[in-house]
């Protein structure tokens, strides 16, 4: 498959070559557990502190404030599980409208889950996708339990003031979670300048294996473990680490600092190619999401009166792996929850493709896709009910 | 709702990737126009017919999925040469074998097929579509409580969910489940009926009584119950009455009397027997 053109990076990333190389040898010959009362098992411990000090080193954080799960999803349950539990009589949420599943099924089904009833508050955004910093801070209350606010969004790259969010939530004495997932390797993330209390992260987003995650808990937070057995991330989380994953994880996240720069130059370079020539080449194609307040690697492009599978499966047939918002691809019958509360139009929503680059992408592949796209969408709207009435109103 | 794109079958990559009969036929004899933008998929089906109602052309302009285009391909291909009383038989489920079959996630493409076919002919014939006629129930797809109905017999349909994948009534806001929910119930109770009325009433021994009960727990009541973290256990059944006990998160859950009342009750009532009265024993 060395041909496909693979633009889906915020769905999940190749495995760094390097990565792989530093995890093959604890699969096979080095396989002790680290908690092992033996040199085979402890010797593998010390590698595992080794990637958490790697990790900890590009959040800037201490190394014993990383806990290592099983993926983002569980980092953002057990944090906001956690955070109820520590404040059992707060029982107020603040999130946004745009989360990930992961956080908001997770909220809107608080209240079955914990057999208590909560309010949930799920801040609207502007149509650009950014929120309002007045909005936000109006909304905390003194039975604030948790904020919970991702950092970029999944679906258009837009970045949320974190900073001012933490601080204002700091100053009111209330937890401030953020869901890091697609910003972890792509955007600097300083914790030392930062207050949040807790981060979650994925290493698949960021060119480590599935399967493994991390939550950030900084020191002095009260924490409530989600999952208990064993004595392992100081019984924070029970559970024999998964060693070859996160040895994994820590090289990965050395790389990202390598990359830091290269991302947001020359993949932030081909993304704006890209983006400009879809928009130029494409009447009736728009932008969705801030321009600039948004991730260096991806663009949500909506072209009207199409319908995002089928775009999809005419990029596949080209092996060109994008994804889309629209409701036959969002897995339900209605497009993305992201793009309808930012008010997008429904002409435009099942029409949204995203492009999410890495790396790994070069010119000739965005070149490519600049070149195949377009003809894809005018065959398309040739099909289309809709189409030329839209161009007869616009004559 | 799980969605794989690679369930499709090769005739409807086919048929998506090389649709057929794209266009629009000018002065057209029969035009049916069915959904919409906001919808997501639309289908808007031009048919000529001869002087013997035998349709000569058709041809459509779809806007949707790979399955909503196959779809439309499949249909015009599907009724080329046939008269329109013939035309009038296809069902949604003929479109969907024509494909060779559609993932359940889609098969209200094969259902907007059949239903602009059905537009069509109606426009032909200067007549309004009486499915159109009922009452809406999905105000967020526009689906009226006589296509659900007639979805639910047609293609024996048991559940909120095999109703939104055949209509996409329920697939939006969710507000109209309930009131699907009666309708499966409204159309289960007629069919039950009917079917009574032809055999003579049932009586149930209490050993097949029991077992029933125990079957649609099983099946249909605990797994939903367990969804929410809660459980069921069958206690005793003494004549007409059924006594549970309420496990997991239903135990304390505030509204474990109405999940009683509104949901086992009426879901033992509805394919068990009539007379239930389910308690907390």
């Amino acid at each position: 498959m060395d041909n496909v053109v693979y633009m889906d990076n915020n769905a999940t990333t190749r495995v760094a070559p390097e990565v792989l190389e530093a995890m093959l040898p604890y699969f096979s010959d080095l396989y002790g557990n680290p908690s092992s009362m033996h040199n085979f098992g402890g010797s593998v411990g010390r590698v595992v502190s080794e990637a958490r000090e790697k990790i900890a080193n590009m959040l800037n954080c201490l190394p014993e404030e990383i806990i290592f799960t099983s993926c983002g999803t569980e980092s953002d349950s057990t944090a906001i599980l956690s955070s109820l539990q520590a404040f059992p009589d707060n029982r107020h949420i603040v999130t946004s409208r745009v989360e990930h599943p992961a956080v908001k099924h997770l909220v809107e089904s608080i209240d079955s889950l914990t057999g208590h009833k909560h309010k949930v508050t799920q801040l609207l955004v502007e149509s650009d996708g950014t929120i309002d910093i007045d909005q936000f801070e109006a909304s905390l209350g003194e039975d604030t339990a948790i904020v919970s606010m991702m950092w970029a969004n999944n679906e258009t790259g837009v970045i949320f003031p974190i900073v001012e969010m933490a601080e204002i939530a700091k100053s009111r004495g209330i937890l401030f979670h953020t869901d890091a997932v697609q910003a972890v390797g792509k955007i600097p993330i300083d914790l030392s300048k930062i207050p949040v209390d807790f981060l979650s992260l994925s290493g698949h987003k960021l060119h480590a294996p599935k399967g493994i995650g991390v939550l950030f808990v900084r020191k002095g937070t009260p924490f409530m473990p989600f999952m208990l057995g064993g004595h392992q991330e100081g019984g924070r989380r029970g559970g024999t680490e998964n060693t070859a994953s996160i040895i994994g994880l820590g090289r990965a996240c050395e790389l990202a600092v390598e990359n830091m720069g290269d991302e947001n130059t020359r993949v932030r370079a081909l993304r704006d190619k890209l983006e400009e020539g879809l928009l130029t080449n494409v009447e009736r194609s728009m932008l969705n999401g801030h321009k600039t307040e948004r991730l260096p690697n991806t663009t949500n492009v909506s072209f009207e009166f199409v319908e995002g599978e089928a775009i999809l499966l005419h990029l596949d047939r080209f092996n060109i792996c994008a994804s889309s918002g629209s409701a036959c691809t969002s897995g339900s019958l209605e497009p993305s929850h992201v793009l309808r509360a930012m008010g997008v139009p429904f002409t435009a929503a099942h029409g949204s493709v995203r492009l999410s680059l890495s790396v790994y992408n070069t010119e000739e592949e965005v070149d490519f896709v600049i070149e195949k796209l377009p003809p894809i969408i005018a065959n398309l709207r040739e099909m289309s009910p809709f189409w030329d009435e839209a161009v007869k109103n616009q004559k | 709702m799980v969605n794989n794109m690679w369930e499709y079958t090769d005739k409807v990559k086919e048929h998506f990737l090389n649709p057929l009969n794209v266009g629009e036929i000018e002065n057209a004899d029969g035009v049916g126009e069915v959904g919409s933008l906001a919808c997501g998929d639309a289908l808007k089906l031009t048919l000529k017919l001869d002087e013997n109602q035998k349709i000569v052309d058709a041809k459509f302009k779809t806007f949707g999925c790979a399955s909503a285009i196959a779809s439309s391909s499949a249909l015009t291909e599907m009724v080329k040469g046939l008269t329109l009383d013939e035309a009038e038989k296809i069902s949604n489920e003929d479109i969907a074998e024509f494909l060779g079959g559609l993932p359940k996630e889609k098969m209200h493409c094969s259902v907007m097929g059949r239903e602009a076919l059905e537009a069509a002919i109606a426009n032909y014939r200067g007549v309004f579509l009486p499915m159109a006629q009922g009452e809406v129930v999905c105000e967020c797809f526009g689906v009226t409580d006589l296509e659900v109905r007639r979805a639910i017999e047609e293609s024996d349909l048991r559940s909120v969910e095999e109703v939104t994948n055949f209509t996409k009534a329920g697939g939006g806001c969710g507000k109209c489940h309930d009131r699907i929910e009666e309708l499966l119930i409204e159309v289960r109770h007629e069919k039950k009926a009917t079917d009574a009325g032809q055999d003579g009433p049932k009586k149930l021994t209490n050993i097949q009584k029991i077992k029933m009960i125990e079957d649609v727990l099983e099946r249909e009541i605990k797994p939903a119950l367990k969804r929410d973290g809660g459980d069921i256990e069958l206690i005793d059944v003494d004549g007409d009455f059924v006594s549970v006990s309420l496990r997991g998160a239903c135990a304390s859950c505030q509204k474990s009397q109405t999940t009683l009342k509104e949901y086992v009750e009426k879901k033992l009532r509805e394919q068990v027997l009539d007379s239930l009265i389910v308690e907390e024993g």
